[in-house]
């Protein structure tokens, strides 16, 4: 093993907070506003692992237990995940399956510590976000699929590893709809406009953000940085697939993947500012659209 | 007769030798073998058994029955042997009465309290479905013996006159699908399962139902070599038993219910895995066959152990609080820690999360299936292997749903009803039981790689695949498997890492408790908790067209109202549906045969001598 298998993970563990950061300037512009520092994320982690705790009478260990159990799971599938050109620090035939699985424990134990309170808000948020998370479930591993009908290869790494220039240009259909299908899923899977909404103040409409309600202090750092690496993860994924540069040499590979994962942030941003969230009743619609759409494209690649 | 059925699974309890022996019982060439096959599914059925025996015996103390158990547990181990017996016989007649034998002894429990007319009436239809099963298998072994001339498993030919093999295959499916339970032969189980005793509920989901599985594997073996649309048809009934049963299972209020729409989901799971390994062996894919006959054998030990591990935690929740509507739970978490953690360590097994056994199987599983797809295989068996893969998918989604939901609403938040009795931890004879069980879930699920030897075995040992062949396939898997261990132990020990990380903050700061944050309102009441209803709602509403879920009860009226009501009942969709009119039709149709019920002696020796008659010309011909 080399040392720029380190990269990747170090990567995603050092830079996901300012992923955030930079989707929050680029709303703050599309608003008018000056905006939170690019860092925020950063002292926000500072302050809440400075504080003391407050939890509910009604809980238990679930909800002391819940977001460690979710950051363990998340930090382990950091390690799985590759950038671009540069393959994970873990790699083997069919770790695409530990990642999507490994996700659903994270998923799991949110919800349940999200009960543990009793709340029926936390309830709601709870019910929405299982409802939601099985209907992209399909879609990440139909997506999955084609990667590894195409690459030969059930890891992650080398799935994506084998994204060229080539490929897209034989296969340039299929690998735009595995582009969108993976679009929805990001959005869908870190609770993103059109899907949620992170800053809404409305507990009655959220999903992801009401069910930590309860959670303060080093639990809610926990939270927040495993929320932060997740969307790190998903979007090293789709800026994977879409940019095909994979020059052999770390250090490029490394910059260009930086650099589209910039991009995506803007882009995520402009998604955030320039749309409405759905109602809740119609999101169902798009992620099941988005299904379709992974469905089509494995359609196109076996044909 | 308490201590029997324990002193019974002692004895029996070794490891089971992968030997064969073979012995004839005066009277004929009955004639029972241990191989590999059979050594697979007797090892749950030993250890499940004993532990539910112990289990039940503090169950049991406090039934109304009192002292009078003696014919209980006659049938608890009669029913033990008879899985036993069914297992191991290696001749269709031996096998027919084992397999009778469990049917009775096992309606025999379910009834245990049978002056509950809901329990009645499950026995009934539990006696019929089972019955029913057994005439297809009755056809079935008629056909093979009257072919062979002997009802000796091994002679049995795998063409019969009359009846190509598919048409064999497909009297099997029926058979032993009633016996396993899935879609669409599965109305029995959530009426039966339920309404036996915790322990009996345990062994009936966790081991009984698999024994419907053992024989529909043990008959495709001896059928030859298999068809194309064999395993496609299989894993089309697998996919659609999972969805439906976890759909199913997800609009349940009863927990007993709940689980065991959970054991048609995974019987639905074992049945793909079956499916792609036998699109393997008849397209000639050693690595679709080998993973996928690993997998689904894997996943009848893994559901084994925590469905049982399950159905004795709900037992628990029962039998402390004497009820079984989630809506009535709530907050036990506090008051059964131990029992609590069990059940979650099933819950996440079920789900197949990582690092438990459930996700290892299902691992296997999807590997042989996504082997079709690296390997640009034929669209034949990519399509069926496709279909696999966005279909478990899409049973983990479910399977999370419906588990965060029992689990949830039974142990979290506070006490839904403040009739239902406050609940405390059962005693060791129950716990320990569950212990072991999970213990089992852990092990397996860290430490998956120990057992590819074990299944190397028994697949070889019914494929025709060389040990070679397999071994280079399951070989591959090993370093996954390996790695996989690697994962969990890091996982363990990242989580272990953080809650030392977390204490070391909170020390010497101010660590506070008060009342759950709703808006700013501070007088919260357990009524206004989500519900099991209310929390499976959107799938519910989602999927109204295979739920057809009613709603009793109504909307409030006027602008104060003063009461308000609703309450939701989902009925098994195939009994309403199918069955209820498919049977009426047929005693309807019956009516019209009692023209001949005249009640005169002399007209019914007409019917005699009419019918002799009738039989002598027939044979003369």
């Amino acid at each position: 093993m080399d040392a720029t298998a380190l990269l990747a993970p170090l990567a995603a563990l050092v830079l996901a907070p300012l992923f955030l950061g930079i989707i929050n300037r680029t709303k703050a512009f599309f608003a008018g506003r000056h905006g939170q520092p690019l860092f925020q994320l950063y002292f926000d982690l500072q302050k809440l692992l400075g504080k003391g705790a407050t939890y509910s009478r009604t809980s238990t260990w679930i909800v002391r237990g819940g977001p460690i159990i979710g950051l363990a799971a998340l930090m382990v599938v950091v390690l799985l995940v590759p950038l671009g050109g540069l393959s994970g620090l873990v790699r083997f035939p069919g770790d695409l399956l530990l990642f999507a699985y490994l996700l659903s424990m994270a998923r799991f134990f949110t919800v349940l510590a999200a009960l543990d309170v009793g709340s029926s808000f936390e309830g709601m948020g709870a019910s929405r976000e299982v409802f939601f998370s099985t209907l992209t479930e399909p879609t990440l591993m139909l997506s999955l699929a084609v990667l590894a009908h195409q690459s030969h290869s059930l890891s992650l790494s080398s799935a994506l590893g084998a994204v060229t220039v080539t490929s897209w240009l034989q296969h340039g259909t299929s690998l735009v709809l595995v582009f969108v299908a993976l679009l929805v899923v990001c959005l869908a899977e870190n609770a993103r406009i059109p899907i949620d909404d992170p800053n809404t103040h409305l507990e009655l409409t959220m999903i992801h953000e009401v069910m930590v309600l309860d959670h303060g202090g080093p639990d809610l750092a926990f939270i927040l940085y495993g929320s932060a690496l997740k969307l790190w993860i998903f979007a090293s994924l789709v800026v994977g697939l879409v940019l095909p540069v994979r020059t052999g040499v770390a250090f490029l590979d490394l910059g260009s993947m930086l650099l589209g994962m910039g991009l995506l942030a803007i882009v995520l941003g402009c998604i955030e500012s320039t749309m409405a969230r759905l109602r809740l009743l119609r999101v169902p619609n798009l992620l099941v659209g988005a299904t379709t759409l992974a469905t089509l494209a494995l359609v196109l690649a076996v044909r | 007769m308490l201590g029997l059925p324990s002193a019974v699974s002692k004895v029996l309890g070794g490891t089971p030798e992968l030997a064969s022996m073979v012995w004839s019982i005066p009277g004929g060439t009955l004639s029972v073998a241990l191989d590999a096959l059979s050594g697979f599914f007797l090892v749950p059925i030993y250890l499940v058994c004993t532990l539910a025996a112990f289990y039940g015996l503090e169950y049991l103390r406090s039934s109304p029955r009192g002292n009078s158990l003696g014919v209980f547990w006659c049938s608890y181990n009669l029913l033990m042997v008879s899985m036993i017996v069914v297992i191991l016989a290696k001749n269709g007649i031996l096998f027919l009465l084992a397999w009778e034998t469990m049917a009775l002894t096992s309606f025999f429990l379910v009834t245990f309290e049978n002056e509950r007319p809901e329990v009645q009436a499950a026995g009934w239809i539990y006696l019929v479905a089972t019955h029913l099963g057994t005439a297809f298998l009755l056809v079935l072994f008629l056909f093979l013996g009257e072919a062979a001339g002997s009802y000796d498993f091994d002679r049995f030919p795998p063409v019969v006159q009359f009846l190509p093999s598919g048409g064999l295959f497909l009297l099997a499916l029926v058979g032993f699908g009633t016996k396993a339970g899935f879609v669409p032969f599965h109305v029995w189980l959530p009426e039966a399962h339920p309404a036996a005793p915790s322990h009996v509920s345990a062994v009936m989901s966790g081991l009984m139902i698999k024994t419907g599985i053992y024989g529909l594997v043990r008959i495709v073996t001896l059928l030859g070599p298999p068809s194309t649309w064999w395993g496609v048809l299989l894993v089309g009934l697998g996919v659609s038993s999972g969805i439906l049963g976890v759909l199913f299972a997800l609009a349940q209020h009863d927990l007993k219910r709940l689980l065991a729409y959970h054991s048609v989901e995974n019987i639905g799971i074992i049945l793909t895995g079956l499916g792609l390994g036998l699109l393997g062996l008849s397209l000639h894919l050693p690595a679709l066959a080998a993973l996928g006959f690993a997998g689904g054998l894997l996943h009848v030990l893994n559901h084994a152990l925590f469905k049982s591990l399950l159905f004795l935690s709900a037992g628990a929740v029962a039998h402390a609080t004497g009820t079984r509507e989630l809506d009535q739970l709530g907050g036990l978490a506090k008051r059964m820690p131990v029992t609590c953690f069990f059940f979650l360590i099933g819950a996440a097994a079920i789900s197949g999360l990582p690092p438990l056994n459930g996700f290892i199987s299902e691992f296997l599983i999807y590997l042989g299936a996504f082997s079709t797809v690296t390997a640009h295989s034929a669209l034949v068996a990519l399509g069926p292997a496709l279909v696999a893969v966005a279909g478990l998918a899409l049973i983990g989604g479910f399977a999370a749903a419906c588990f965060t939901k029992a689990f949830g609403i039974v142990f979290l938040g506070e006490p839904r009803d403040p009739h239902t009795p406050e609940g405390h931890e059962p005693g060791a004879l129950m716990l320990v039981p569950m212990g072991i069980l999970a213990l089992s879930c852990v092990v397996i699920g860290i430490f998956p790689a120990g057992l590819l030897p074990a299944m190397e075995t028994v697949v070889a040992s019914f494929t025709l695949q060389t040990k070679d062949d397999l071994s280079v396939i399951l070989q591959e898997t090993v370093e996954p498997l390996l790695i996989l261990s690697l994962a969990a132990l890091l996982f363990l020990s990242l989580a272990g890492g953080f809650v030392v990380l977390r204490r070391r903050l909170l020390r010497r700061r101010p660590v506070e408790e008060t009342v759950t944050w709703d808006c700013g309102y501070a007088q919260p009441t357990p009524r206004m908790q989500y519900t099991a209803s209310s929390f499976a709602q959107p799938f519910v509403a989602r999927f109204a067209i295979f739920l057809r879920t009613r709603h009793l009860g109504g909307l409030p009226k006027g602008f104060f109202p003063r009461m308000a009501s609703l309450s939701t009942k989902t009925p098994d969709v195939f009994r309403q549906s199918l069955y209820a009119p498919l049977f009426l039709g047929i005693e309807k149709g019956l009516h019209y045969l009692q023209v001949l019920q005249r009640g005169r002696v002399q007209v019914y020796v007409l019917y005699i001598v009419l019918a002799l008659v009738a039989l002598l010309t027939w044979t003369r011909k």
